[in-house]
């Protein structure tokens, strides 16, 4: 069994874990991060891409209203990359209460987020797609944020600083010795290996499962999980975010994201942390939502719907135990367990929204250097995160991957066709993983392989081939792996089957099932298959479910 | 969107109707791929999938498209016509190069090429000189070395005279009697070619039209827009546009059919000015709806027991090819039915998708082996049959033909008039009894 020591493993490769593993790096300490999946793969890459001007919160929630305007600055400053200076917009239609948008405004002005009236014709010309019946629109500093390039950012400025990340490590158990936390043993997911990690205290960043985590080490922090449901429509239906200027609720807010428009959210109070589910309510709740700020939009093509699990937290002495779903504040809490449990080496960060990573990760930085003594302050807000090397993402540019096909900058033909995936970009990621196991969801988050409309019914085959060719897996693995991508690409199309949707759907149901065969390949003749039938989708004798 | 905002229709539910939106349906399937005569010449143009639907997704609203790549799609509409989905994929990608355009500026040979109205009125009375010019082996190398535009090009020549000139002469010498009603009215847009380059066309539609008994009426109109358009200059093009409509809509409020001989103007007109250009109001409409081909509107006529049959039979067989544009129309061959009409006459669709000039596209020089590539089938079959004349519903198509197998080409109504026995030599009207609507005796009451 491996042994390594370090002063601080930081637990989940999510942007808090990221930005706080970032920050501790800056002040000189020796630091790893472990994550249980691969980078941005829990709540911050489950989410809708807001850079919150804090206007969303200005009411109810004016701390982390402050918070988000002050974050939404550094950001910007900071990973000016990483985020589409889309701009905001509050909508008021008919159907919302009138006396709301006073409140906003002054909830704004005391949240020092700037807001510039504008009327209904001026946003209309701006964005002509809004609806005519409406009442009253501000404009507000939103933004749009690739979270993935934002964490990556942070993972790489880390390595820079000397620290470095495991991904696929999940935390089997915490060491503990005495009434002290000493570190914690990591499994690697795809291996099995079991590896030590000695640390002098150990950051507990882990969203979601940051109870478990904290279970591990016998404490109780719980964890009010709230899902939120989106949806990405295949165009962008808008150039700016769109909120609804209404007390929070589900479906008000219209996200430009890339080559999308991603429409959000809901707020389902569940019992896992990994709970992913969509129901059909909330994906007609959604789009009947957007469709009276943007009429039309939901007889759009919706290419994808997934959730996410908001980890909530208040802490037991603000005393709103009662408090559920949009109640709960969205503020975060940083817990020093030396304060709350009498044990030393374990900080647990928790709550809070992406676009306040940053500063959680400071503030949870602080708390962990003042476990270890030290009194360096942070410094992530003062200097600008290094532009990532070969920025193959970019995405929030629209026209880049397009600019660089005409510069003749992708060489190698199309493999995913919708994304404008080239076989050289293809093999250029692959390669970047060394001899470490590649899945095909990896070159999707770092390409965005098969997230087009056609959701992999084209690229992911031409892609298996390729990354059999290159890593020499036996052809049973690559069918697996096929297997899996397109599966995982067909559980978001699912909530979504009809129109255009289901059309594409059933064109991609005929390549896979009708020309290649998947459902009748054999890839594991011990794997069990969960024999439903045909009736549901393509179901392989092993577990291949469409 | 060049020079004029889109406007957005109040039936909100329209917005995803409109061409951007419409590249929400494609599936990928790359039916408009395999079809397109482009993609497979050239490996410039990575095909209409490519360049359009996806590429659509990448573009920056309001900012120019960085794909030059566009610039090589002809804008034949075979893709739009192909797709099961209904994404308007020549569409998309003409709005993409008016983008292109607005921002990087229109080349000297594009505007040159989008302003063939202009030419065609100022190269008129210097007929014999201009006729020269564009035959000259030394002057076309000079314009394909300086203009970039191809010597190989089928340039019309010059008539000499225009339509419109003939047309005020014929009704000053033959006053033509104002019918009651409009029931028999049709207004003739004869286009700038038919104006000043083949007047002959023009003059035997409007002999067809007043031998079948219409009053044809003909009024002031300019170019369609449709070279403009395709060159990316969608300002003049819309100008182009507006002109026509307010030319035309009178005469649609008042149910007159408006017919062509150019089956692009008509398809500019009918669908371009709408899907392409956005004007989407009630004018645009109203004109578009009221627009018919010229071959589409004597089937009406024959579907509605109005079309003269009296033909005399022409002992022919001729190869006929359908231009892109009168494809675009959606409503099959109607030149091949009323041809089908005249005894004797045999005429055949040549198995050829586009002739490859698309409009201004086989003019441009780095363009034009890609425009004999695709026209080339054409070729390949008129030889076969040896036939020396060709049919043809459009103008640079005829050219086109012309320059790829060196036989005649003729518009079908040429044929029509040919077997209507129809001649334009001192062409004077036909005596058009005006039939009472009712007996002269039932209405005195005797």
């Amino acid at each position: 069994m491996a042994t390594t020591a370090v002063d601080v493993l930081v637990i989940g490769g999510g942007a808090t874990g990221a930005a706080a593993a970032y920050d501790l790096a800056r002040r000189g300490v020796r630091v790893l991060l472990a994550e249980q999946r691969d980078l941005s793969t829990g709540t911050s890459g489950r989410y809708h891409g807001l850079l919150h001007s804090g206007g969303r919160y200005a009411v109810r929630d004016p701390e982390t209203a402050r918070e988000c305007i002050l974050e939404n600055r550094v950001l910007r400053r900071i990973a000016p990359f990483a985020i589409e200076d889309t701009g905001g917009l509050f909508v008021a239609t008919a159907l919302d209460p009138p006396d709301f948008p006073q409140q906003w405004v002054t909830g704004c002005a005391e949240a020092g987020i700037p807001t510039e009236k504008l009327t209904p014709g001026q946003a209309r010309e701006h964005e002509p797609t809004l609806a005519t019946d409406i009442t009253a629109v501000y404009r507000v500093p939103d933004g749009s944020c690739d979270s993935f390039d934002l964490v990556h950012v942070f993972v790489n400025a880390m390595r820079l600083f000397g620290g470095d990340a495991l991904i696929y490590h999940r935390v089997r158990a915490l060491l503990r010795e005495g009434d002290a936390v000493v570190g914690a043993e990591l499994e690697d997911t795809r291996t099995g290996e079991v590896r030590t990690v000695h640390a002098a205290c150990v950051l507990n960043a882990a969203g979601p499962w940051a109870g478990v985590v904290a279970g591990l080490a016998g404490l109780d922090v719980r964890i009010r999980f709230d899902r939120g449901a989106m949806i990405a429509m295949n165009t962008r239906w808008v150039n700016t975010v769109v909120n609804r200027l209404r007390p929070a609720a589900d479906g008000d807010i219209l996200v430009p994201v890339g080559t999308v428009c991603v429409l959000g959210t809901t707020s389902v109070h569940t019992d896992r942390p990994d709970d992913n589910t969509i129901e059909n309510w909330e994906v007609n709740k959604i789009l009947a939502e957007a469709d009276a700020v943007v009429p039309g939009i939901r007889a759009g093509r919706a290419l994808r719907a997934w959730s996410g699990v908001r980890p909530l937290y208040e802490p037991p002495e603000a005393g709103h135990d009662d408090a559920v779903g949009r109640a709960v504040k969205r503020t975060f809490s940083v817990i020093d367990h030396v304060e709350r449990d009498d044990v030393r080496g374990l900080v647990t960060v928790v709550g809070g929204k992406l676009t306040t990573c940053r500063l959680m990760g400071e503030q949870a930085a602080d708390v962990v250097c003042a476990q270890l003594d030290m009194d360096k302050p942070g410094t992530t807000a003062d200097e600008a995160l290094p532009v990532p090397a070969a920025p193959s993402r970019r995405y929030h540019q629209l026209d880049h991957r397009l600019r660089q096909l005409e510069h003749g900058e992708l060489a190698g033909e199309l493999i995913c066709e919708c994304e404008m995936v080239t076989r050289r970009q293809l093999e250029d990621a692959i390669a970047a993983y060394g001899d470490q196991p590649v899945q095909l969801d990896d070159l999707r988050r770092d390409l965005r392989l098969g997230m087009g409309p056609c959701q992999a019914g084209f690229c992911s085959y031409r892609a298996a081939g390729i990354l059999q060719q290159m890593h020499g897996t036996s052809g049973q693995e690559a069918v697996r792996a096929l297997a899996d991508f397109v599966n995982e690409r067909f559980r978001g199309v699912q909530p979504l089957l009809w129109g255009h949707g289901l059309r594409q759907f059933y064109l991609d149901e005929v390549i896979y099932r009708r020309t290649l065969g998947l459902d009748k390949l054999s890839w594991d003749a011990d794997a069990e298959g969960d024999g439903a039938g045909d009736d549901a989708g393509i179901e392989g004798a092993d577990g291949f479910t469409l | 969107m060049a020079g004029e905002k889109m406007t957005m229709n109040d039936n909100h539910s329209a917005l995803i109707h409109q061409t951007a939106f419409t590249a929400d349906h494609c599936l990928k399937c790359n039916i408009c791929t395999a079809a397109c005569p482009v993609a497979p010449l050239t490996p410039l143009f990575p095909g209409p999938k490519t360049v359009g639907p996806q590429a659509q997704r990448l573009r920056e609203p309001g900012q120019p498209s960085p794909d030059h790549a566009v610039e090589y799609c002809s804008g034949c509409g075979i893709c739009t016509l192909v797709c099961p989905h209904g994404v308007r994929v020549m569409e998309i990608n003409t709005q993409a190069k008016a983008q292109m355009t607005e921002t990087h500026g229109m080349s000297l040979r594009n505007w040159f090429l989008s302003r063939n109205e202009l030419w065609g009125r100022l190269g008129t009375p210097f007929a014999p000189l201009m006729n020269f010019g564009v035959r000259s082996r030394l002057l076309r190398w000079l314009a394909e070395r300086i203009f970039g535009i191809s010597a190989r090009g089928p340039l019309p020549g010059w008539a000499g005279y225009t339509f419109r000139g003939w047309w005020n002469k014929q009704l000053k010498r033959y006053p033509r009697p104002e019918p009651d009603g409009d029931a028999n009215r049709v207004v003739y847009f004869h286009g700038c070619s038919s104006n000043t380059y083949e007047p002959h066309i023009a003059q035997t539609a409007v002999a067809v039209l007043e031998r079948i008994g219409l009053h044809v009426e003909i009024p002031p109109q300019t170019c369609c827009g449709l070279p403009a358009q395709s060159n990316g200059d969608f300002t003049a093009a819309r100008r182009y546009a507006r002109t026509n409509i307010k030319a035309l809509v009178g005469y649609a409020r008042r149910g007159i059919p408006i017919v062509g001989t150019s089956a692009s103007c008509m398809t500019a007109i009918k669908g371009d000015y709408e899907h392409v250009l956005g004007l989407d109001d009630a004018d645009a409409r109203l004109v578009a709806a009221n627009t018919y081909d010229f071959m589409e509107f004597l089937w009406k006529l024959h579907a509605e027991g109005r079309l003269p049959l009296d033909f005399q039979p022409l002992e022919r067989e001729l190869p006929y090819h359908a231009p892109c544009q009168l494809k675009a129309h959606g409503m099959g061959r109607p030149a091949l039915d009323v041809l089908d009409l005249v005894p004797g006459l045999r005429v055949w669709e040549i198995d050829a998708d586009c002739c490859g000039i698309a409009g201004t596209y086989g003019y441009k020089a780095e363009k034009r082996e890609i425009a004999e590539g695709v026209g080339w089938p054409i070729a390949e079959q008129v030889y076969e049959v040896g036939a020396d004349t060709v049919v043809c519903d459009t103008e640079t198509c005829r050219w086109q033909i012309t320059s790829l197998t060196g036989t005649t080409t003729i518009h079908p109504v040429q044929l029509v008039a040919e077997a209507y026995g129809i001649s334009l030599e001192n062409y004077r009207p036909p005596v058009v009894s005006k039939a009472p609507a009712e007996s002269p005796v039932a209405q005195k009451g005797w």
